[in-house]
């Protein structure tokens, strides 16, 4: 019956805001400004609106918080969070919801300014109990010991790591709006300070500002709006645990259930994707992410990455905006892996950074630490 | 199933501050249980029994957090395979955390620490 969901609801507009620093702007000003933009492409306005999806790491009811300030009465609403995964998930939410006539244009946003809110970052009241006592710094020691045991079974190294993160930078660097473009070598990610061994402050995500914003509608309507309409093929959620600790085995994401599922309604596998984008918290979540997701084979993403493998002309372009590690990362990312998606299959992205005749992107979101693993993949009108 | 009394979770804490390292075990399909719960995670019934815990365990992750040293220096985050099964997030301590190996085999001990006892572990010799 999933197959019906193929190709039944497309993304008709994006908007992104704040990227980087916004300083002297709420989290709520910045996801109202990139809203407006999504709407504005799509040619529609916050009136029709009357689906809402969104979560936030401040609000404790995100939907009602954004709901009123955006002056919005939706008939459906969906606060789902699954930490940065969240509007990952909010893509089939909306689907569902579009499909079954509860709603006929769907916001997902987010909003944060993380970085220039500095000091009022607010500590998630949900603190895993049998972990907080031995204070691991989280998220990032999750992941660390993610790596950590990824190096040892299969001989990763932590150049492999940097790989990720140079690669991100040079995407970047081809991305006006991302936010660190400077120059970044291996060496230098290598020589930078460490976190929680085997990560450096390199190998971890910006702390930034930003907001982004997606349209949905039903396939029907979207070929009407003005912009090339981008297709939901597929999609699937899989969660295995929250705590890090109780992953049976820390190199294997529950991505590897998400992923299969997710190509089995799109009716593809890896080899059709042409543009990835997958959530960069850390460089180990990509080198997992790449094998879980069937792109390579489990072990095998220290040799993918090596050489600039996903770098600007390897051979899969992966997170073609510098993704969280380079474009922005404001506490949730998942958005901006729609927004990019969205902006390569149209053929809108800058001309160095373009992958020429993109029809296929996958977008993978990750939530806590390795907690929540959701993979949805889009195509242009050619691969309905 | 009686809704009164100590949980599990106030169960483990109470044995803890006895000085003893319990972990559940299904009565039914016979797994084993870590953190406590109220059901069984592998076949759903709420018949969890208690027995210590051997106390032997392998590393199967490590991670040395850094910090200054006047907030008190690096120090070890490990998540120990227990013998029994399960999984924990502990730390390996009277070794510094960089001499810390995935594969090596420790021993649980109950240190006191500020918020109370911790299962910890030390190498085994």
């Amino acid at each position: 019956m999933a197959a019906s969901l193929r190709g039944s609801t497309a993304i008709v507009g994006v908007g992104t805001a704040g990227i980087g620093q916004a300083p002297g702007r709420t989290h709520l000003e910045l996801l109202a400004q990139a809203s407006a933009s999504a709407l504005a492409e799509a040619g529609l306005t916050l009136k029709d609106v009357d689906g809402l999806f969104t979560s936030t790491l401040v609000n404790f009811f995100p939907t009602l918080t954004v709901g009123e300030y955006l002056g919005i009465r939706p008939k459906v609403a969906g606060g789902t969070n699954l930490g940065g995964a969240s509007f990952v998930d909010h893509v089939m939410s909306a689907t569902l919801a579009l499909n079954a006539g509860l709603c006929d244009v769907a916001l997902i946003c987010y909003g944060s300014n993380a970085r220039s809110g500095a000091g009022k970052h607010t500590t998630m009241a949900d603190q895993p109990p049998y972990e907080l006592p031995y204070q691991p710094r989280m998220p990032v020691s999750a992941y660390a010991l993610a790596a950590a045991r990824h190096m040892h079974q299969f001989g990763t190294t932590r150049r492999h790591l940097a790989e990720v993160a140079v690669a991100a930078r040079k995407w970047a660097q081809l991305t006006p709006e991302a936010s660190e473009r400077g120059p970044l070598t291996i060496d230098e990610v290598l020589a930078a300070r460490m976190i929680s061994d085997p990560l450096t402050i390199r190998d971890c995500c910006l702390v930034s500002d930003g907001a982004g914003a997606v349209v949905m509608v039903r396939a029907e309507r979207a070929r009407d709006l003005p912009k090339k309409p981008i297709y939901f093929l597929g999609g699937a959620a899989a969660q295995w645990q929250r705590q890090v600790s109780a992953m049976p085995d820390l190199t294997v994401s529950s991505a590897a259930e998400s992923g299969p599922r997710a190509f089995a309604m799109a009716k593809l596998g890896p080899q059709d994707v042409d543009v990835v984008q997958l959530y960069d918290a850390f460089t180990i979540n990509v080198l997992l992410f790449l094998e879980d997701l069937g792109f390579c084979k489990k072990g095998e993403s220290g040799a993918f990455v090596s050489d600039g493998g996903i770098a600007p002309g390897g051979r899969l372009p992966v997170n073609t905006n510098g993704g969280g590690l380079s474009y922005c990362h404001p506490g949730m990312y998942g958005i901006f892996l729609i927004t990019e998606a969205t902006r390569q299959l149209r053929g809108e992205a800058e001309k160095e950074r373009q992958v020429a005749g993109a029809e296929i992107a996958l977008c993978h979101g990750n939530g806590a630490t390795l907690s929540s693993e959701v993979t949805a993949i889009f195509g242009t009108a050619a691969t309905v | 199933m009686a809704s009164e009394g100590a949980g599990p979770d106030a169960t483990f804490r109470e044995y803890l501050q006895q000085g003893r390292f319990m972990i559940q075990k299904c009565a039914k399909c016979g797994a084993f249980i870590f953190y406590p719960r109220l059901l069984c995670t592998e076949c759903g019934t709420s018949d969890l029994t208690w027995q210590a815990a051997s106390g032997s365990g392998t590393v199967y992750s490590t991670t040395t957090v850094r910090r200054r040293a006047e907030q008190g220096g690096d120090y070890n985050v490990a998540v120990i395979a227990l013998q029994e099964g399960p999984h924990m997030m502990s730390k390996v301590v009277d070794i510094p955390s960089a001499d810390v190996a995935i594969g090596m085999l420790v021993r649980a001990a109950i240190d006191q620490t500020e918020g109370g006892p911790l299962v910890v572990f030390r190498k085994d010799a």
